[in-house]
Parts: structure tokens; sequence; C-alpha cells
């Protein structure tokens, strides 16, 4: 298991990290979700070691990371890096022997793994000369051809077409069912709802929200229900203790407490035949939009009561104004 | 490590060989680049061919100069080297054939009461000067000491290893620093960094792009020397030789400062466009021994003063060595000033390299490169 503990790291004056820690499972996905500026990258460049923490561990089935366990990683940046000008499998077979293979076991694995990726054909094409989606298949496949025992992937499916994301997907579940911790960052919240067992949300700075994807979405979940029937629903905002959110015939949806909603459940059966009744579970990017939003909000909040703090100081008049 | 892994991890490189792959890259991806091959046979065939039309221009192969004689003045005639004598019978038929221009002179017997000599030269338009010179006699000449190498070569002689060194400095030092901001701007470097040591990457590519350049230069100057044994420039050879031998070794060394100057300047930038500003100085730093010597190459206190100062004593030592104004001391004692620099620098640049190969957007500052961790 790879673990964060109480990481800081400022740019200048700017806090970008404050005490982040999660964890990524063995043998488990784990998305990682956040906005633009939130500290994905910088994360993720500190538990590679590219980018050094002000305060914090970063440590590997308890044992803090070294540089020797750190090249034991396989990573892909968020900004492609490949040599344009190199062919594809020659690439993977020179980051490949800078791990330590032989020639003849680099290039086996580099072409392997093209293959495995659909790129077979394309092995010895210069880089420069594939399509984008290809030349990111690529820096994917640069990232495992070491067979890693970590896997950081920054923004690993932004540019492929849903075919090649089943691929990728695919080759990286092979991994993580190898007993590799696997974490990605992704914009895609539809792609990381349906892929990832964890999930981490950071939000400026701070981690927001870490656990199973479905635990989560349990603990954000609102009392909520939806109700299908053969009959007409409108009967539902005369309740107590209901509170509809939308509905339209012999649909809708609303907020209750557990005993109301069963109560509702048997006066619907007693109407009209039932076709269904669940309670509504928020997706990855309903719990998300809320996060960030609070987040917003906050800061507005605290933007306000800043300018209120300073507002007598400015209020007062200059040497220049009193002239 | 984990138990299903299907098999062993290999050793982790050390840094020498880390050091090696990256340097192998460098000289794989260079010479595979058609610019590089093109850029350098121009080059050698440029050489080539300064080196011949040098020799042709210079003379030597000329046809010998056809001029008429009389009985009297055969004897004279064949004995000089540059004429070729065409046989007539008396004075008026070689008044003849110098007015038909069938000949350049006539060379005839001078019978008149006040001569010195026993010849007299028949000519159309002016004093024929190289028949004058050949039938010229000239005392033996007895030098003491090494010869003194006159003007022009001394000159030509200082272009030559100025060029050579300027050119090969700023094409591989260009190359080093364009590779450099590549991998940065393509954020390569992250991946690299996570797998090898900065100092392993500086490493590599400076030996490498050294490899490359002691090669290029190496083939330059067998093609020159080649070039001067067939054309019979011999004794030029055999004047430069020991130079050249300095040259070799302080190439090698200033071309590792210049290397190191020119990653650990690039590493400052993050794209391509940028490296403009950050290079100029090292350019100027690359281009100055060059001038120094084609400008100064008679000013002996310049000249001492640049063959002792790193950055200019790959170029102006072995042209002191040269002119023969070098004592034996002398390049030894530059070598080792060029070689502690080039030490101070290598460290000082992997320095720079290691701390801002990862700072991306602007240009780092090179006082925060130095300062900050």
């Amino acid at each position: 298991m790879l673990r964060l503990d109480g990481i800081h790291r400022s740019f200048g004056d700017r806090l970008v990290l404050d005490d982040v820690g999660f964890a990524v499972e063995r043998g488990r996905l784990t998305g990682f979700v956040g906005g633009n500026g939130a500290g994905k990258t910088t994360t993720m460049r500190i538990m590679l070691g590219v980018l050094s923490a002000d305060a914090g561990e970063v440590t590997m089935d308890g044992r803090p990371l070294d540089a020797a366990g750190r090249r034991a990683f396989g990573y892909m940046p968020e900004e492609r890096g490949l040599y344009p000008k190199m062919r594809a499998a020659e690439q993977l077979t020179y980051l490949a022997r800078l791990h330590g293979y032989d020639r003849a076991d680099a290039d086996a694995r580099a072409r392997d793994l093209l293959e495995r990726l659909g790129l077979g054909g394309r092995a010895d094409d210069r880089l420069e000369d594939l399509s984008l989606g290809n030349q990111q298949r690529v820096q994917i496949a640069a990232a495992l051809v070491h067979d890693p025992e970590v896997l950081i992937l920054d923004e690993p499916f932004s540019g492929l077409d849903p075919l090649a994301v089943d691929v990728v997907v695919g080759v990286l579940a092979e991994h993580a069912a190898r007993g590799v911790p696997v974490l990605f960052s992704s914009h895609q919240l539809d792609v990381v709802e349906r892929l990832c067992d964890d999930v981490v949300v950071i939000a400026g700075g701070r981690i927001r929200a870490a656990g199973g994807r479905e635990e989560l979405r349990d603990r954000f979940a609102e009392p909520r229900y939806e109700l299908t029937t053969a009959g007409d629903t409108g009967w539902l905002r005369a309740e107590p203790g209901v509170q509809v959110v939308d509905f339209a015939g012999g649909w809708a949806q609303f907020d209750a407490d557990e005993t109301t909603a069963q109560r509702v459940l048997r006066t619907a059966l007693d109407q009209a035949p039932v076709h269904e009744f669940r309670p509504v579970r928020p997706s990855l990017a309903e719990i998300f939009r809320d996060i960030v939003r609070d987040e917003t909000a906050e800061a507005e909040q605290t933007a306000a009561e800043q300018a209120d703090a300073t507002s007598p100081r400015t209020a007062e008049p200059t040497p220049e104004q009193v002239r | 490590m984990n138990a299903r892994t299907p098999s062993p991890r290999p050793a982790v490189p050390g840094t020498l060989q880390s050091t090696l792959l990256v340097a192998e890259r460098e000289v794989v991806t260079q010479v595979r680049s058609k610019s590089f091959l093109i850029s350098a046979g121009v080059l050698l065939v440029g050489v080539l061919a300064a080196i011949v039309l040098g020799s042709l221009l210079s003379g030597r192969t000329t046809d010998p100069v056809r001029v008429a004689v009389v009985p009297e003045t055969v004897a004279l005639v064949d004995a000089a080297d540059d004429l070729e004598g065409v046989r007539v019978a008396d004075v008026a038929e070689a008044r003849a054939a110098v007015e038909a221009e069938e000949v350049e002179a006539a060379v005839v017997a001078d019978t008149s009461a006040d001569a010195v000599l026993d010849a007299r030269v028949i000519a159309l338009g002016s004093a024929p000067e190289r028949v004058l010179g050949a039938l010229t006699v000239t005392p033996e000449v007895e030098i003491l000491g090494d010869p003194d190498p006159e003007f022009g070569i001394r000159f030509l002689v200082s272009l030559a290893f100025g060029l050579v060194f300027m050119m090969t400095a700023t094409t591989f030092g260009s190359t080093i620093a364009q590779n450099t901001v590549q991998e940065k701007q393509s954020r390569i470097v992250e991946i690299l960094l996570s797998t090898v040591s900065a100092r392993a990457l500086l490493a590599g590519k400076i030996l490498g792009n050294s490899a490359l350049a002691v090669a290029e230069t190496a083939a330059l100057a067998a093609v020159s020397v080649v070039g001067m044994v067939v054309t019979g420039q011999d004794e030029l050879l055999g004047a430069l030789g020991a130079p050249m031998a300095w040259f070799a070794i302080f190439f090698v060394v200033g071309f590792v400062l210049l290397a190191a100057i020119f990653a650990s300047s690039a590493s400052l930038v993050s794209r391509i466009e940028d490296t403009g500003p950050v290079l100029t100085p090292v350019m100027m730093l690359t281009m100055a021994p060059y001038f120094v010597v084609v400008f100064f190459n008679d000013n002996d206190l310049v000249l001492r003063i640049a063959s002792f100062f790193p950055v200019s004593a790959p170029v102006a030592m072995p042209v002191r060595l040269f002119l023969g104004e070098a004592v034996w001391w002398e390049p030894l004692v530059a070598l080792v000033v060029l070689a502690g620099t080039t030490v101070a620098v290598i460290a000082l640049g992997a320095k720079i390299y290691e701390r801002s190969l990862l700072r991306l957007g602007g240009r780092v500052k090179l006082a925060e490169a130095l300062r900050e961790s």
C-alpha cells in the first residue's frame, strides 16, 4: 500500500498542498479527482520524487520511500513527454534499458506491450508520425514497460477514444490484479466512476473525500428516493415529511427519511402497481460538484471576511487626501 | 517486491551505466539525423577542397615556359628548371618567334662589348618575370634555428584552429542545448528523472556529444593529413604535427567545458523559443577564441593571455605552439587551468541543471537555480 501523510507544499507564498494524506491500496484502481489547479499533478510529482514536499512523508508498505524504491514506479506525466523523432519501440526500449533490462529483453518488452495496446504494426514508426491518440498509447506503454511496482498516471485517458480507453483500462486492471497499486487522475468523472475501486477527491490543495467508490456515494447520498408507478404521483406533494424534488406523471423523485419513505411506498402500492422504488445515490460527478461548490462558497466567505478585516484600514484617509 | 511479478526485476543500473545509455542515445539520434550527416559531409568536403585548391593555386604544377634558344644559349636554358627551349637558327629567327607569340621570350647570346652576362633576353611587351627568375642565380641560404612561418601561413593556421573549434563547439553545443530544452519542453525529463539522476543525464549528454565532436574533428584531421600528403604539402604537415596533437588534447577538455555551460544554460528555460537570450552569452564565449586568434595573431601579449584563459586556450595555445612562441611548460599550465575550470564548471552546471530541470514555465533565474533546492 502506498500512503501519503501530512504532505505540505508551497510555491513561493502560495500553499498548493495542505495536509494531503490518502492511501493507494494494492490490487485496486484508485481515481484521483479534482479541478484545475487543485493540486493533483503536484501531489503526483511528490509521490514520484521529482518534486520534494515541504513536510509530510510518502510510504510504501509502511516504509519511507527512497530513490531506489521510486525507480520501480511507472509514471505518466500530464504533459506528454517522449522524443518526437524516435521510433515508438525504440524509446520504450531505451526507457526499459535505463531500468536495467538488457537490450534484447527491453526490445521484447517494448514490442509486446505495443502489441497489447493495439500498436503492434506501428512499433517502428517515429512518434511524431503517429496520431495523438496513438502517441498517447505509447506514452502509457512508457509507464508500463519496466513492469512497475506502482503506477501513477496523470490524465491517462484524455485524448483517447472509448475503445482505446477500454484497451488501456484492461491493461491497467491487469497490473492492479497483480497487486500493483494504481493511481490515476482524470477530469472525466464518468470514466473514473466506471473504472475505479477507490476515489480520492482533492480541491484547493486539500483532500475532501477519499474511500471506496460505493462508500463515497453512500456517504454523500441525500435521503432521496425515486418512485415509478402505473398511476399518478401528484399525491406525494400532500404527504407529510416528503419534499418532492421533481415529478412527471407516474415518476417522482423526493427527499424523505427512511420511515417516511417506507410509508410512501406502502401508500403507493395501495394506489397503483409500483414499477420501481429505489434510493437515489449521487453520481461521482454530483458529489464532486457539491464538494467544489462548498469549496468555492467557503473561499468566497473567507475572502469576504478578509475584506471586512482590512476595510477599516483602507478607509483611512491617506496623507495625500488630507492635504 | 511483489511475488506475482512474472520475471525478477533486473538490477538497477549504476550512474556510469545510465550515463553510457544516455550517451548512446545522444549519439545514435544524432548520427541518424539527416541535418547532422549533411553538415558533417559538407564540412569534410569543404576542408578537402580547400587543401587541394590551395595546392593548385600555389602554382606547383604549372607547365614550363617556352623560350626560343639559339645554339649558343641551349646549355643555359636546359639548365633552368622552368624553361623549355625551342631551338631556332639565329637571333633573327628568335625575334620572329617572339613577335609571332610562339614563345614567351627568346634567350640569345649577348655579343655586345659591355655585356656583363653572356645572354640577352628578348621579349614582346614587358620583362618576362618567370624567364628572368628561372635564369637568375641566387646564393644558398642557411637558416639558423627553426624556420619562421611567414605571415600568410601563420594567419591561415590560426584561422583553421579557430574555425574548427568554433564550428564544432557551436554545432554540438547548440545540439546539447536543443536536446536539453526539448526534453524539458516535452516533459520526458519527468519520466527520465524518475529513472536516472540528473547528473547521469547531464554526464551522458556531454559524453555523447563530446564523442561525436571529437570523432568529427578526427575525421577532419584525417582528411587534412591525407589531403596534404597527396598534394605534397608535407613540410607544412611536419610543422603542424605537435600543435595539432596539443590542439586535440585542449579540444577535448575545452569542448567538455563548453558542453557543460551549454547544457546548464539551456536547462534554465522551458521552451525552444526562449533559448536565444540564455544562449547568446554562451555563443559569444564560444566564438571569442576564434576572433582573438584571427585579429590578434601577431599580437604576442593578447595571444599569450588568451592562451591561458580557459575558454580561448584550446585555440590560442596551439597557435602559439605552431608559431614557436610558447615554452614547453606553458601548454601544461594552460591545460591544468582549463581542466580545473572544467571540473568546477561541471560541478556548478550539474547543480543548475538538477535544480532547473523540473522548473517549468518561465525562465529560471540563475541566482535562483543556485540558491534554492
